[in-house]
Parts: C-alpha cells; structure tokens; sequence
C-alpha cells in the first residue's frame, strides 16, 4: 500500500447528493462522499453498481439528474472547463481513433487541453515510461489490443491532470503491462497526484489503494481506509483435511463455507469459535485431522460480504 | 493563444488531418466523379438544352452547379462521418472530457469542412474552368455563396452525425435528403425548363438557391434574384445553426 500523501486544500473530489436514473432503473441513488488529494483511492462494487456511471458523471459524459461533483472545489457544470482540465479519465472501453500516429494522437489530445509544445517532452518520457518509444509513430489501428491500453492511459495524463481516474484499467492486460502501469501510477501518485482505481482485481486495490469505497446498487455501502477495512471483519477462514474422508460433524458443518476436493473452509467468527474450539469439537467426535491452514480475510472476502448483504432502503 | 484558443485550433487541424490522410477518398474521388459528370453530360447533353443564359455554353452552364453540389456533398460528408464514426468507435469521449465548449467544436467542425469543399472546388476549377471557360463576374457573390452555403451543410453534417447512432442512419441522410436534395436543385438544367409543379417544388428547395446564387457569381445573373438567393442560403444556415448549438449546449445524444 502507498504511503499516503494527503494535501490541504478541497477535497481532489467532492460527490454530493448524486442521482441518476435510466427510465425505472436508479443507477445512483443519492451518492455522498469526498476523495482527499494525494489519496490513492479504490472505487468497488459489482458489475452494475454504478461505478462508471459515477465516473462518466464526474467527466461530463453524463449529466446527473441531482446533485453535484466538484473536482478540486470546480464544479463539473457550472465551472466545466477548469473540473476538466484538472481531470483525466482513462476509459473502460479500449477505443481509439483510427487515423492518426500515436504521437500525433497525444499531441491533439494535449492541444484540446490548451497544451501545446511545452508538454511535448511529457507526452515522450510517458511514451518512453509505458514503453511505446518504438511505437511513437505507429497508426493507432496497427498496434495490438495492449498497445491501446498504454496509449488510453497516456491520453488521459497528456495534460498533467492533478486528479486522474481509471476505470479498469487493466481488465484482460497481461501482467507486464499490469507492472509498468503500477509503477507508473505509484511515481505520479507520490508526486501528488490523486489516483482513482476502480478493479475488479481485489487484490490490486488492496495493495495499492489507501482508501476504498464499497458502491453497490447505486449506493455507498462503505468508504474506509483499506486497513479498517481490512480489521473490521470479524472473521478468520480455517482450512481442514479430515483424516480417512471422514465426514463434519453437524455442529461444525454449518460453518463450512466451501469445499475444494477434500479440503474444507471454515469461515470462524473470532469470537464466537476460536480455533481450538473447532479442533475439540473434532477430537470429541473421534475425527483425526490431516492437515490444516488458516487464512486471514482479504479486500475480496470483505467485498462479498458487504456486497452479498441488500443495501439499506434497497428492496432486492 | 489562450487554451480555449488552442483547444479550438487543434480540434480545427485534427478535422482537417483527418480528412488529409485519407485525400484520395475525401478529395480527388469527389473531384474526379463531378468531372466525369461535366464530360458525360456535356457531351450527351451540349446544344440540346436551352440554357436561358445568353452566351453561355450548357457546359459553362454545368461546371458552377457541379461545383457547388460537390462542396455542398463534401462539406455535409466531412462533418457528418467525422462526428458518426466517433461516436461508433467510441472515441468521441476524448473530445467529450476534454473543455472544448459546444461554439468551439461548432466552429472547428465547420471550419475543417470548408477547408475540404475549398480544395474540392478549387481542383475542379483548376482542371475543367480553364477548358470551359468559365468567366468570374462576382467574386463576392461566389465567395459568400460558398461559404453560406458550405457552413450550411456542414452543420446540418454535424447534425446528421450528432442524430445518427449507427452508419445505416447517415447513409439515410445522405440518400434521402442530400442526393434527391442536390439533384432536383437546377445543377443540370435551368428550373425555367421544368414544367409549373417542378418549377414552384424547385423555388422550396434551399440547393436551389445555394446553386442560383453561386452561379450568379461566374455570370452575373441566374434565375433569381442573387439577394434571394442569398437571403435563403443565410436564413437556411442560421436554422440549421440555432439547431446544432442546441443540440451541443444541451449534449443531445452526446452527453446521456
């Protein structure tokens, strides 16, 4: 996990009150939270929760129908033009203009910005940081689906954005550009700039961000720092391979959450069954154990948990 | 230059780049299919229409109508596959993100657009006018026909392409209203030959005008009045304008 780098000043992203339907579905339903600057900060949920309506409202893609996002104090509708500049946004979606160079592609995308050459050496260090050199004067529609990906991310930093959000940036990426990503994102975040994840990688959130919210069906379910998150879950899992296949006795079965071959999770509740509970329970019931292995919960057992659960006011 | 200047410029040159690196498709084919029209119907129809201009051949008649319906075509069709082939692909979210306001992409779009009809017009003047003949008798009048009517369809490209969600919906426009549109437009003919229902349908086509008042430029009259001519192309511009600005301020199916 980074170390954190928070700064004074307004919040890098302010979310309040935002609603936003599709005829009878609420996509958003009254979303309330802020993103401090310098954060390294993890947008979660399900597939549907929400997440990229949210992000596409907080770009300008969407207009929300209440409330309101300020990016760094500059309200999206009514201040536009500066939310966006301070902004960059790279897209779920791998799309791309078919008719240009990828360096004639970050320079028109910097010129929107009101950049010109003076970020020419910026738009060549990140092509030399995301290992596009060879590449800088490739046609967009020659490069495999990979390449895309990098020239998405360079895109949306072209301008030097404060606040840059990604929106699953490394779905169907292999692990090399996975690396160079993170340590690329890791350098700028320490340099300052507030970082925006949304994963489906749970294990990726983990590691990298300082605070995770938790967005399912159109509401905030949780917003903790990663650590709290993390030490508020009541549970540890214990893994058990009983001797001879014998059978779980029926006090014990019910905690048993899933079985892979002969290997049993039991999900424990630190205070209601300790460990050595579950072994006497074992040892009463003449059953011998084969092996055994505990697990700590991480971000994904958490997810589920509170994902699993209907939100409040939600009738599932 | 501010950066609202320089969010404006650049839009402006990627428009024009776009269409520059595909200029065999976007330039010489349009250019090259008006100039097989000029000889086909030239020489299949000159001395057999009455043109109604003193001393003007059917073929110095033909060449301003076809110029004009070319930059008319291409203007249409620069900002309409521009804005409908990003918005398939999904790109036009970098413009979308960007703070390049709706009067700026506006401008931009039709900016580039006129770039593309000026080329088109100028190479087929280049290579037919000194052939025809062709006089020059109002260069205003030319130059305030071409762009009225040039900005005109260019915008009504961007609408076209703003409205439209898949590439069978732009070919609609440009099948159903851009040819017929064109081609009843008196390119071919003087609307004076057409029979009375023709005659009067023709005076409602707004290509009519932008083709009458362009072709007053190269001879000094057509068959209306250059003020009406004008008049028509300016009032059919600003309503295609009010129309776009509006769908770019509110993000008609741009912004959801």
């Amino acid at each position: 996990m980074n170390t954190p780098t928070l700064r004074a000043g307004p919040p890098a992203l302010e979310i309040t009150g935002v609603r936003k339907a599709y005829g009878s579905v609420q996509a958003l339903n009254g979303l309330d939270f802020d993103i401090r600057q310098g954060e390294f900060f993890g947008l979660l949920g399900p597939n549907g929760a929400g997440k990229s309506t949210l992000i596409s409202i907080i770009s300008g893609l969407i207009r929300a129908d209440e409330g309101h996002v300020r990016v760094l104090g500059h309200d999206t509708v009514t201040d536009w033009r500066a939310a966006r500049r301070t902004l960059g946004v790279v897209p779920q979606e791998l799309v791309f203009d078919p008719f240009f160079k990828v360096v004639d592609l970050l320079r028109i995308q910097a010129g929107y910005y009101g950049c010109g050459r003076e970020v020419w050496p910026w738009i060549d260090e990140m092509l030399e940081r995301l290992e596009l050199g060879n590449k800088r004067t490739a046609m967009m529609r020659s490069l495999s689906g990979g390449m895309k990906r990098r020239v998405l991310i360079a895109q949306a930093l072209v301008h030097k954005p404060p606040v840059v959000i990604l929106d699953e940036p490394t779905a169907g990426v292999d692990v090399e550009l996975r690396r160079t990503l993170w340590r690329f994102m890791r350098d700028l975040h320490a340099k300052g700039t507030t970082v925006v994840l949304t994963t489906h990688y749970l294990e990726e959130a983990q590691e990298m961000c300082e605070r995770i919210a938790i967005v399912d069906k159109g509401r905030l379910r949780i917003v903790e720092t990663t650590e709290g998150l993390l030490n508020r879950h009541p549970f540890r899992f214990l893994t058990l391979k009983l001797a001879d296949g014998a059978a779980m006795p029926a006090h014990l079965a019910e905690l048993v959450t899933s079985v892979k071959g002969d290997a049993l999770e039991l999900k424990l509740d630190r205070e209601r069954h300790p460990i050595a509970s579950v072994f006497a329970g074992l040892k009463a019931a003449g059953i011998e154990i084969a092996d055994v292995s505990t697990r700590e919960p991480d971000l994904e057992d958490i997810f589920v948990e509170l994902t699993a659960k209907p939100a409040p006011g939600v009738v599932s | 230059m501010s950066p609202n200047q320089l969010g404006f410029y650049t839009l402006l040159k990627k428009e024009v780049m776009r269409f520059w690196s595909v200029l065999a498709q976007t330039v010489t084919a349009p250019v090259l299919t008006a100039l097989l029209y000029l000889l086909v119907f030239a020489q299949a129809l000159q001395g057999r229409v009455v043109t109604g201009y003193d001393g003007i051949s059917y073929t110095q008649f033909l060449l301003p109508g076809l110029v004009m319906m070319t930059v008319l075509q291409n203007a249409f069709a620069n900002t309409s596959s521009s804005l409908a082939q990003s918005k398939v692909n999904g790109n036009i979210v970098f413009l979308l993100m960007a703070p390049i306001g709706p009067v700026e992409m506006f401008l931009a779009y039709v900016g580039a657009a006129l770039v593309r009809a000026l080329l088109v017009a100028l190479a087929m003047l280049a290579v037919a006018g000194p052939l025809v003949g062709l006089p020059i008798a109002n260069p205003f009048a030319l130059l305030a026909m071409f762009l009225l009517a040039g900005s005109a369809l260019a915008v009504l490209g961007i609408i076209a392409g703003i409205v439209s969600t898949k590439f069978d919906h732009l070919a609609a426009f440009s099948n159903f209203i851009i040819t017929p549109l064109s081609f009843l437009s008196g390119v071919f003919y003087s609307v004076h030959s057409l029979p009375p229902i023709w005659f009067t349908a023709s005076h409602l086509n707004p290509f009519f005008y932008m083709i009458d008042g362009f072709r007053y430029g190269f001879f000094g009259h057509a068959d209306v009045s250059i003020w009406l001519s004008l008049g028509w192309t300016a009032g059919f511009f600003v309503l295609m304008a009010v129309i776009c600005l509006w769908m770019l301020f509110t993000g008609y199916k741009l912004r959801k």
